[in-house]
């Protein structure tokens, strides 16, 4: 596939300019370096390709008509978000047009007592909550890019965040998706009831990463804002008490409304930049969260310091106020931007793995710091398992980021090993395209293909990420090859 | 246990070479569901047994041929259960039964469908190749999820050979209310409490009589008490109730009229059809005991922005499911092809044309 456009004609460009400005204000498609330069790359800075053309459009029609278009000129396209993504599920498509979806940001309808909200997909995650707050409601997941990252980008990734442990991901939250196929049909998955007819095609279209449709409309539920919410920072000397104490809440019968934990480093890097008071000291800190009524809390919150101290913490600090409660989550909601100051880039990865191996997992991971030479800090969503090893190293250094995607390689695949997944929530992308070749059986991969094939025949929307051809697997395959031997012939199936 | 696999590989194969189709059957107990039942039986009760239960991680997976009851009691002695509380419609239901159907009970309107916690599902397609899809963890978006669609794909995709499934705790305790109250007014209490951070995790309503469980921490169930009011329901009635609706024992479901399953938003007006009505989901799900023909119950349906299935019946002439706008149609057509090339699993279960 990837092949054929490689050798498309360079004249494309002015057919596929053309074409589109039948369609949009001349404003409204770009196609000049300094206009399509700031669309180069997502969150994943390390990957960049200019798009051949950008399209903006401002409404489902323009979408539709649009898509038609890159048909007819067999053009890829893909579609783009706020571009906070982490897998570069955004990166542009060299021969193709980039279409983004920046401009439809409006909410359309939202219904306080049926608690739902009709969006576009341009609209950013906040928003919708922030549209919400006077009503007592909120849309519940949280990703920590959320004042930023869009809703059609969070139902493209199927997106989490620190609440989703209770709350759940972008799939247990929106209810219908409209979307427009490659064929420029506007289909709806799901519908404003609790179910629809026919096989559940919205739970196969959240998380497809742009590759089946484009999301034109979204319904997102609502839900009621707990009455109130508070949260036990407790500290540990060592990180693989601090994993076992999240797994000791799980089996406590508990579901936290947040369970997120800092190793030493991480919460050196946030103190820094944050200043939330966190205990240096400590191996790592364990962010547990209770929420309902301040009864319930009460309760809960006595039955989590339990489990908390039989698990080996040795301090507690639970959030008195409501300040306080934000001020100890100040720091782990901006990890990401925090080692962006003490390092040029970082390197985020998103393995989830059973709880019960984190201890593993973690000393694996500092094992891989000394081999490659590259400090990692971790944070992660404890309470299911999703792992955010941040590698630090300094992109404009071509051997730091071989480096840099080798540790991270390593990790994939350490997460595979253990029984867990390659990508809990920032998805495959171009980035963990190789991991998937061991994740997945020739035949799995096929039968991805083939649902690909059944939305998009000629499988132009954002081709050649998330899913890899076996040719690719068969290449990656020889790279891994040692001694003749299967990489990892041991790696269990699921 | 691997033989027995073999053994449906090999019979999918020749059923495929053969293009002569196949229904996939566990307890038979959800035979009454959908439309037609066509091909030659293939017994998902002899890939049988837990393969794993690990409480910490909230995870269970089990095998097609499971019964049902099993699974739930294995759970229930570690504190822990199917959410979405899925009814049996009979003793023989299998795990695999439960979610090929996709059927939830009451619990749906507070903990979600049988489809938000698939975790994994491993299955053989139309050409007897046997696929894993999913991830054994919390979270996972690697490839396309192709587990959750097969809650509800009731074997038109392929053989659910196993499934792992997210076990969450069972609640603290629990307690049920009775209301009087009329359907309108119902319904507008309904939403309103959907819209405040109550306990409320089912609810029944029908002939003048609303019944509310509320499943939490004992002060949450206190201080919704308070809020809501209403006359208590002993626990052992309560659970013998909920039962009732669930496994549609309850009288309301013993009509020899054609039960239709009206799936709206919960905002929808009472919808105006002569026969009874029972309403749950706090206004979303709506069965309707009803003898009105099938185009009229299918336009008030879409005109609420839902559909009506015609659940059961003793003539299903008029198609159980609402049929697809064309676009998702042709998807359909096209997924189908592609799990299920010779068009041989369940073939018109669903729609004619699957
Ligand atoms: C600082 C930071 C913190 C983050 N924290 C979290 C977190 O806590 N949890 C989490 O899950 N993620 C997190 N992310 C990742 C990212 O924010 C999410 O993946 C987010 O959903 C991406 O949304 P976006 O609008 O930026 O999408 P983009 O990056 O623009 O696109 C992402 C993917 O979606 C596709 N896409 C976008 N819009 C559409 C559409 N309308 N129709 C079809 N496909 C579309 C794109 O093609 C691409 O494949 C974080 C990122 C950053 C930078």
């Amino acid at each position: 596939m990837n092949e054929s456009f490689r050798l498309l004609d360079p004249l494309r460009q002015t057919a596929a300019v053309k074409a589109l400005r039948a369609i949009l204000p001349s404003d409204a498609v770009l196609y000049q370096r300094e206009d399509t330069k700031p669309y180069e790359c997502d969150g994943l800075s390390a990957y960049r390709e200019l798009p051949m053309v950008v399209a903006l459009p401002q409404n489902e029609d323009e979408v539709s008509r649009v898509l038609r278009a890159c048909r007819q000129l067999k053009l890829p396209v893909v579609a783009r978000g706020a571009g906070t993504g982490l897998s570069g599920g955004a990166l542009p498509h060299a021969k193709g047009v980039l279409l983004s979806l920046a401009k439809m940001n409006r909410i359309l309808a939202l219904d306080p007592v049926a608690r739902i909200a009709r969006v576009q997909p341009g609209v950013r995650n906040l928003a919708i909550s922030d549209a919400a707050a006077p009503y007592g409601l909120y849309y519940a997941p949280d990703p920590s890019s959320q004042i930023a990252c869009s809703i059609g980008g969070n139902v493209a990734e199927n997106s989490g965040g620190v609440h989703c442990l209770k709350y759940g991901l972008t799939v247990h939250n929106v209810l219908r998706v409209r979307a427009c196929t490659i064929e420029g049909e506007l289909v709806e998955f799901g519908n404003e009831a609790l179910d629809a007819p026919g096989l559940d095609l919205l739970a196969l279209v959240m998380g497809s990463e742009g590759m089946l449709a484009v999301a034109t409309e979204i319904t997102v539920k609502l839900v009621p804002k707990p009455q109130t919410a508070r949260v036990i920072l407790a500290a540990f000397d060592d990180v693989e008490k601090a994993g076992n104490a999240a797994a000791a809440v799980i089996a406590a019968g508990i579901i936290p409304a947040g369970l997120e934990m800092m190793d030493q480093p991480a919460t050196r890097a946030v103190e820094e930049y944050v200043h939330a008071g966190y205990d240096l000291d400590a191996a790592a800190l364990l962010l547990c969260e209770s929420d309902g009524t301040a009864e319930e809390v009460e309760d809960e919150i006595a039955r989590m310091t339990a489990v908390l101290k039989d698990s080996g913490a040795y301090d507690f600090r639970i959030s008195q106020n409501e300040a306080e409660r934000l001020k100890f989550w100040s720091g782990r909601k901006a990890a990401f931007p925090a080692m962006g100051r003490i390092s040029p880039d970082y390197y985020c990865m998103d393995g989830t793995i059973p709880r019960k191996r984190l201890g593993e997992v973690l000393r694996f991971i500092a094992a891989m710091e000394k081999k490659y030479g590259l400090r990692c800090p971790n944070v992660f969503h404890a309470g299911d398992g999703n792992l955010h090893p941040l590698i630090l190293f300094d992109a404009n250094d071509p051997e730091q980021l071989r480096r840099t995607e080798a540790f991270a390689g390593e990790v994939l695949e350490k997460s595979i090993a253990v029984g867990g997944t390659v990508t809990g929530e920032h998805g495959v992308g171009i980035e963990k395209i190789n991991q998937m070749c061991l994740q997945f059986t020739p035949d799995e991969l096929e039968m991805f293909r083939a649902v690909k094939r059944a939305f998009d025949t000629d499988e132009l929307l954002n081709p050649d990420k998330n899913i890899p051809t076996l040719h690719r697997c068969a290449e990656f395959g020889r790279m891994h090859v040692e001694g003749g031997q299967l990489p990892h012939p041991e790696l269990p199936r699921f | 246990m691997e033989q027995v696999i073999a053994r449906y590989a090999g019979q999918i194969r020749s059923a495929a070479a053969d293009k002569k189709p196949l229904r996939l059957r566990g307890g038979g107990t959800k035979d009454f569901y959908g439309q037609g039942l066509e091909g030659e039986l293939l017994d998902t009760r002899a890939y049988t047994g837990i393969v794993a239960y690990e409480p910490t991680e909230l995870v269970i997976t089990a095998r097609c041929g499971t019964p049902l009851a099993e699974l739930e009691a294995v759970l229930r002695a570690e504190g822990q259960q199917l959410a979405f509380e899925p009814p049996h419609f009979g003793a023989g239901a299998t795990v695999g039964g439960m979610v090929a159907a996709g059927l939830s009970g009451p619990r749906r309107q507070a903990a979600g469908a049988v489809r938000d916690f698939v975790l994994v599902v491993r299955m053989l397609d139309g050409r007897g190749d046997d696929l894993s899809f999913g991830g054994q963890v919390m979270k996972n978006v690697a490839g396309y999820d192709v587990s959750r669609p097969m809650a509800g794909s009731l074997g038109t995709l392929g053989l659910i050979l196993e499934v792992s499934l997210k076990v969450p705790p069972l609640p603290f305790a629990e307690a049920t209310l009775k209301l009087e109250l009329p359907q309108d007014k119902a319904l507008a209490m309904l939403n309103h409490w959907g819209g405040k951070p109550l306990p409320i995790s089912a609810c029944a309503w029908t002939g003048g009589e609303l019944v509310l469980r509320l499943s939490g921490a004992p002060s949450a169930i206190e201080a919704a008490r308070a809020a809501i009011g209403g006359e208590p329901i002993a626990a052992e009635q309560a659970t013998a109730y909920w039962r009732g609706i669930r496994e549609h024992t309850d009288p309301f479901f013993s009509t020899d009229k054609p039960l239709w399953r009206m799936s709206v938003p919960s905002v929808a007006p009472p919808l105006e059809f002569p026969g009874e009505q029972l309403i749950e989901w706090g206004g979303s799900l709506r069965w309707l005991a009803c003898k009105a023909d099938a185009r009229s119950i299918r336009e008030a349906a879409a005109q609420a922005g839902g559909h009506g299935t015609l659940f059961r019946a003793a003539d299903k002439s008029a198609g159980v499911f609402t049929p697809l706008q064309p676009a998702l149609a042709k998807i359909h057509r096209n997924l189908k092809q592609a799990f299920d090339p010779a068009g041989i699993f369940n073939p018109g279960r669903m729609y004619s044309d699957l």
